[in-house]
């Protein structure tokens, strides 16, 4: 029955559609357009093209330079400060390969982390609109705000961390956190998440109150258990949330750099240093080529990335 | 019940790991530093205000409070207003022009920051405006503008055109019509813009660093930077600096949470 309905209406629906359409266009093009109106845009489309297009645009001059900011005269070196980047330069490598542990733990993290929170605080209840609010609160902060807090949580003498784990007897779980190379990336990503989960919550929250109730209440009737229930509903219907949660933490956990030198000071030490760290103390080095080089990558991978995440997660609603 | 038993366990240690930092800090900022590491968790002996005192007074925090109440009063304001010109330009072009200049401006929320950091800097020192307040005020405007032109142009877009029509039949001219009619009908996401805008511009560190060198001329987060530098340890001062620096976001969240919410997510679902 089903197939025969579907069948009828895409048969039915584009000539319809055409026909209005073209009537309504024929009808509505005589208004005229006030050509005043182009001066509206103007200051906007001036400011962002001689601030942002037309810098970004030299950016990929610099790189096949060996300039250094301040002389006059300046090499062009093609490709080599690219080359320089991936096989030279171990501590761009080291930063790369940083960045993008960080994106992974995070984007994972947060993402299961904010849909959990949403899931449990769906409802409108009183209770449920305070924390929501409490939840949301740390993403107000500044990150070097954060930073500090949480600096002083990982403080391997005096911190937070340490003092909880000493008050309910866990001492052997004590850690110097920060202080150890091999974690500290981890420890980063813990406050990454802290810092910005609830702001996906509220994302999740918005796209879980879509969801239609009468579908629980029917696959209740049809004896779905809680499980069966959010597997073939709420994450098929949450999948646009999802989408978007992961694309913004992508972009937010690549970016994190007033995070990482908050917390590990200017400049960080090499596990904690990512890609925006990494080039800002390129060019704080006087290596302006290099840093546009470095930046130019740094671009190239936050839209491969999201691209790669558009081609796996092509998330939509079930039946569309 | 053992489902309603473990929310409540997520929700409540979730809710600790929030509210104990930040009254540990609370707490803290009114400690001396020996006081903070006998107990972060005890309530300070005294409400002596000297950590605030030393913070404003000592380094130049004072100062960076006030830079940074200047470049956030007016980039947030020039950034609305410019980008509402454009959505409202957007709103009643057609076609291919309306098109090309969203388009346009939009393209700008693909370029990270660091991405053309020193092809900006380069320029605001061939324009002078390095070390300047005026240069930050036309960064913060830079780098969110796409955005607002985003969050304001989406909204104008769907007001009813109908509304336009009659104006320019009464014969009125865009201006007018933007002033009164298309303007107050977008308060909503003005509003929600506005608060985005306040974060990101309050907050805003990387243009800072990158641009100020003289002291006088620091914002709080850059100011607040440097004071980390300068006492590694000295938390009870750093927690001051924190809550100074925090103070007119969270008071204005404390007011207008549900915009919060509002503006925040609208930059977060649609960046």
């Amino acid at each position: 029955m089903s197939t025969h309905t579907k069948m009828a209406a895409k048969r039915k629906a584009p000539d319809s559609r055409t026909e209005t359409d073209a009537a309504n266009g024929r009808r509505r093009s005589p208004t005229r357009v006030n050509p005043a109106l182009y001066l509206f845009p103007l200051p906007a489309v001036a400011i962002i093209a001689f601030f942002l297009v037309m810098p970004t645009l030299q950016a990929f001059q610099y790189a096949i330079t060996d300039w250094n900011g301040f002389s006059a005269a300046f090499n062009y070196v093609g490709l080599d400060n690219f080359v320089r980047a991936f096989t030279k330069d171990s501590l761009f490598t080291n930063a790369l390969t940083n960045n993008l542990k960080f994106v992974l733990m995070v984007v994972i993290a947060q993402t299961a982390f904010s849909l959990v929170l949403a899931l449990l605080l769906t409802k409108n209840s009183r209770g449920s609109i305070l924390l929501r609010a409490l939840f949301f609160f740390p993403t107000i902060l500044s990150s070097v705000s954060v930073a500090f807090i949480w600096k002083f949580i990982y403080d391997p003498n005096f911190g937070l961390a340490n003092a909880v784990l000493d008050g309910v007897g866990l001492e052997a779980l004590q850690g110097s956190y920060l202080g150890n190379n091999a974690q500290a990336l981890y420890w980063v990503a813990v406050t990454q998440v802290w810092f910005h989960a609830g702001q996906m919550m509220v994302v999740y929250i918005a796209g879980l109150q879509a969801i239609p109730r009468e579908l629980y209440e029917a696959a209740e009737m049809d004896g779905a258990g809680k499980w069966q229930q959010f597997k073939s509903i709420t994450w098929p219907f949450v999948a646009p949330a999802t989408s978007i949660v992961v694309a913004y933490t992508t972009v937010q956990s690549f970016k994190a750099f007033d995070l990482i030198l908050g917390i590990a000071g200017n400049p960080p030490k090499q596990s904690l240093d990512i890609l925006s760290t990494r080039i800002y103390s390129t060019f704080a080095n006087s290596e302006f080529g290099y840093a546009a080089a470095q930046s130019i990558i740094f671009m190239a991978m936050i839209a491969l990335v999201t691209w790669l995440q558009r081609r796996l997660l092509r998330l939509t609603p079930k039946g569309e | 019940m053992l489902a309603s038993l473990s929310r409540r366990a997520i929700l409540g240690i979730y809710a600790v790991i929030i509210i104990v930092p930040l009254t540990v800090v609370g707490f803290g900022s009114f400690k001396s530093t020996q006081e903070l590491f006998a107990g972060p968790f005890s309530l300070p002996q005294s409400l002596s205000p000297a950590n605030y005192a030393e913070v404003i007074g000592g380094q130049d925090l004072g100062s960076s409070f006030m830079n940074s109440v200047f470049v956030t009063a007016i980039s947030v304001p020039l950034t609305l207003f410019l980008a509402s010109l454009a959505g409202y330009a957007i709103s009643r072009l057609k076609g291919f022009m309306a098109w090309a200049i969203f388009g346009f401006l939009v393209l700008g929320m693909a370029i990270p920051a660091q991405a053309n950091m020193v092809p900006l800097y380069v320029l605001f020192g061939r324009l002078g405006l390095l070390d300047s307040l005026a240069g930050l005020v036309l960064a913060n405007v830079v780098s969110t503008l796409p955005i607002a032109v985003f969050i304001l142009g989406g909204f104008m877009r769907t007001l009813p055109k109908e509304l336009y029509e009659a104006s320019s039949i009464d014969g009125t001219g865009p201006w007018r019509t933007y002033v009164s009619i298309a303007l107050p009908l977008s308060a909503p996401s003005v509003a929600a813009a506005a608060i985005f805008l306040f974060v990101i511009h309050w907050n805003e560190l990387l243009y800072p660093l990158l641009f100020i060198q003289s002291p006088g001329n620091r914002t709080l987060p850059l100011a607040l930077l440097s004071f980390q530098g300068e006492f590694q340890t000295n938390y009870p001062l750093l927690f001051a600096g924190v809550i100074l620096a925090s103070l007119p976001v969270v008071v204005a969240y404390v007011f207008l949470q549900r915009y919060f919410v509002a503006g925040i997510t609208a930059g977060a679902s649609k960046g």
